[in-house]
């Protein structure tokens, strides 16, 4: 036997009715709209008339009760539970329902809709002195959808639960102020508007990850603050996505939380960089994300709300705003959102998280630090592999300074007609990037300040050095290795577009791939 | 009326108290380079002033591996050791 909920209901007096009462009670779910439940009215008041047992009867809108009880002349109290709170909490499906609770609260006996054998039986059992005309009633009657099972109404009702997954602190913005000033006053946004997150649609946010909603994901620098799925969530509403990206937001930020990747110098450097996701595997076009026409830019729900979401988290849990540990001296519009997927069908060459140790069906997102870009790539006259991945090269070799070798990464986005220039000539990736660190390749000589250009290396170091490693080779990258490249954009036009990285390596930030919950 | 979630970490900031000044430097003193372009010149040329200054004081230099990460736990350890004071030459 399950003991029923314990609950108090106020009749339109005021007066508090409460269960369990100490003693064997009736308890009834109804609504006005309902006309089985209009069919039983007199049937409870014959049972709350016997004596034979208290009932409190629970009516679901506060307007249908007072037609309810004008209509049907109750003697008994239609108590309100137009919050739906009591109807939530016994998991109402269909009204009418009638539960017959034992002295000490359990459920001893239950009546849903109207089967007139059921009624008479459970008269008979529980209140023998109630003076019913069973002949005169339908042998049977469907009941109706409880309200609370009415979507929209389920989701505030699950929210406002004692056992909801949310745990968030509640801010509630007065009927006088704007919702969406209050959020800008607040600095929870980027200084564009945002989705109000509502506990419904962090709730609806919640259904698009199995994940529970307390698990921590991250130490999120800089304030290392636990960026809790809940958080994320938050955030992700705030961003503007829908719940089926949560597992691809979620492995970003777990991405840029590592150590290696370092979100903490990301944020804080003056030199202004920011993640740039790139996502691969099954889940690109489930979730409806553009790998075509545009990829880079505007326009793409998908690719724009998971770039902002993680930069929404990284601004609201981890703490990092613009003039706090936040330091760009010029920023870049990346801070906003940048995110998008490799188009891999398009790609004679092995995807992105292949070549980084994932198998073709999973899904995968790679986080890399960017300070810049996409730098354009304009070569329309190319017509062999060598002449175009030359012309990447001199694009990359202007990232940070034409002068600074050896420094940093770079993210190449391949567009549709370059891979058909390069592949006509059976150039892998490999190709292209020995050949980038071949026509790079410069003496230091040549990358030290003169009295025209400044940067580069440093002129007395230069001039400290013998002569032969003055004309040793330096090639743009530390190592091929440092050279990213995927494919993605539109059927017309030969453009390329590089990203450029920020420190690299150990003393900065290194690309991280993390698996996305599929 | 709305209620919305705080998409924030929550944490009420807490004021952090300095250290009280006594108006004057005495004891040992952490030069800390963090290993920017030029930071070491900047602090070659303040040990050099305060050496002029305060005689007495005794200066030890410290250097950050990067600039582009927080400070070791032991190098933080190390200078909150062996110093009275700190001064730090930060970014641009």
């Amino acid at each position: 036997m399950a003991a029923l909920p314990a609950f108090s209901l106020a009749d339109p007096s005021g007066a508090d009715f409460a269960f369990p009462t100490g003693a064997r009670t009736a308890i009834c779910f109804v609504k006005e709209d309902c006309p089985t439940c209009n069919l039983v009215m007199p049937v409870l008041d014959a049972l709350h008339g016997s004596g034979d047992v208290p009932l409190l009867a629970a009516g679901q809108t506060t307007d249908g009760n007072a037609i309810l009880r004008e209509r049907h002349a109750l003697g008994f109290p239609l108590l309100d539970d137009a919050i739906l709170k009591v109807s939530f909490a016994y998991d109402v499906e269909t009204v009418p329902l009638v539960l017959l609770a034992d002295e000490e609260g359990n459920e001893v006996d239950r009546l849903v809709g109207f089967d007139r054998a059921e009624w008479q039986a459970f008269y008979q059992a529980h209140a023998p002195n109630a003076e019913v005309d069973w002949e005169a009633l339908p042998k049977w009657r469907p009941g109706c959808g409880s309200l609370t099972q009415d979507p929209i109404i389920a989701e505030r009702l699950r929210a406002e639960s004692e056992n909801s997954p949310l745990r968030a602190r509640r801010i509630e913005v007065a009927p006088s102020d704007d919702v969406h000033e209050f959020m800008f006053d607040q600095g929870f946004t980027d200084g564009l508007p945002v989705v109000p997150p509502t506990p419904e649609r962090v709730l609806r946010m919640l259904s698009g990850t199995t994940r529970d909603s307390q698990d921590v994901v991250a130490e999120m620098p800089p304030n290392y603050a636990p960026a809790t799925v809940e958080k994320i969530a938050v955030n992700a509403v705030l961003a503007g996505c829908k719940p089926e990206y949560m597992p691809v937001v979620i492995a970003a930020i777990e991405a840029i939380c590592t150590k290696t990747f370092n979100i903490h110098g990301v944020n804080a450097t003056t030199m202004g960089a920011s993640p740039v996701l790139v996502v691969n595997g099954p889940i690109r076009e489930r979730i409806g994300m553009n790998m075509r026409l545009g990829v880079l830019g505007q326009g793409t729900r998908a690719n724009a709300a998971i770039g902002r979401a993680v930069r929404l988290a990284v601004r609201n849990i981890g703490g990092a705003k613009p003039g706090g540990t936040e330091r760009s001296t010029l920023g870049n519009p990346m801070k906003f959102t940048m995110c998008f997927p490799e188009w891999e069908e398009r790609s004679p060459w092995p995807a992105l998280h292949v070549e980084r140790g994932f198998a073709p069906d999973d899904s995968v997102v790679t986080a890399f630090a960017m300070s810049s870009g996409p730098a354009l790539c304009v070569d329309q006259s190319s017509r062999t592999a060598k002449q175009l991945a030359g012309s990447f090269a001199l694009s990359m070799e202007a990232a940070h300074h034409v002068r600074a070798h050896n420094s940093s990464d770079a993210l190449l986005v391949v567009s549709p007609e370059h891979v058909d220039t390069l592949w006509r000539d059976r150039f892998t990736k490999d190709d292209i990037r020995e050949h980038v660190q071949k026509v790079t390749a410069r003496p230091l000589a040549e990358l030290a300040a003169d009295e025209n250009v400044g940067g580069g290396v440093p002129r007395e170091r230069l001039d400290a050095m013998p002569a032969e490693r003055r004309e040793r080779l330096m090639p743009k990258f530390a190592s091929k290795d440092n050279i990213h490249i995927i494919v993605a954009g539109s059927e017309a036009g030969k453009f390329s577009g590089v990203f450029h990285g920020w420190a690299g390596g150990e003393i900065g930030s290194i690309p991280v791939s993390r698996k996305i919950e599929s | 009326m709305t209620t919305i979630l705080d998409p924030t970490d929550e944490r009420v900031p807490i004021a952090r108290s300095i250290t009280p000044r006594t108006g004057e430097i005495t004891g040992r003193v952490a030069l800390l380079d963090i290993a920017k372009p030029r930071g070491n010149v900047l602090l070659d040329r303040l040990e050099q002033r305060l050496a002029e200054r305060l005689p007495g004081i005794t200066v030890n230099r410290y250097a950050k591996p990067t600039f582009t990460k927080p400070a070791p736990d032991a190098l933080r350890q190390d200078i909150r050791a062996g110093n009275d004071f700190v001064i730090e030459a930060l970014a641009d």
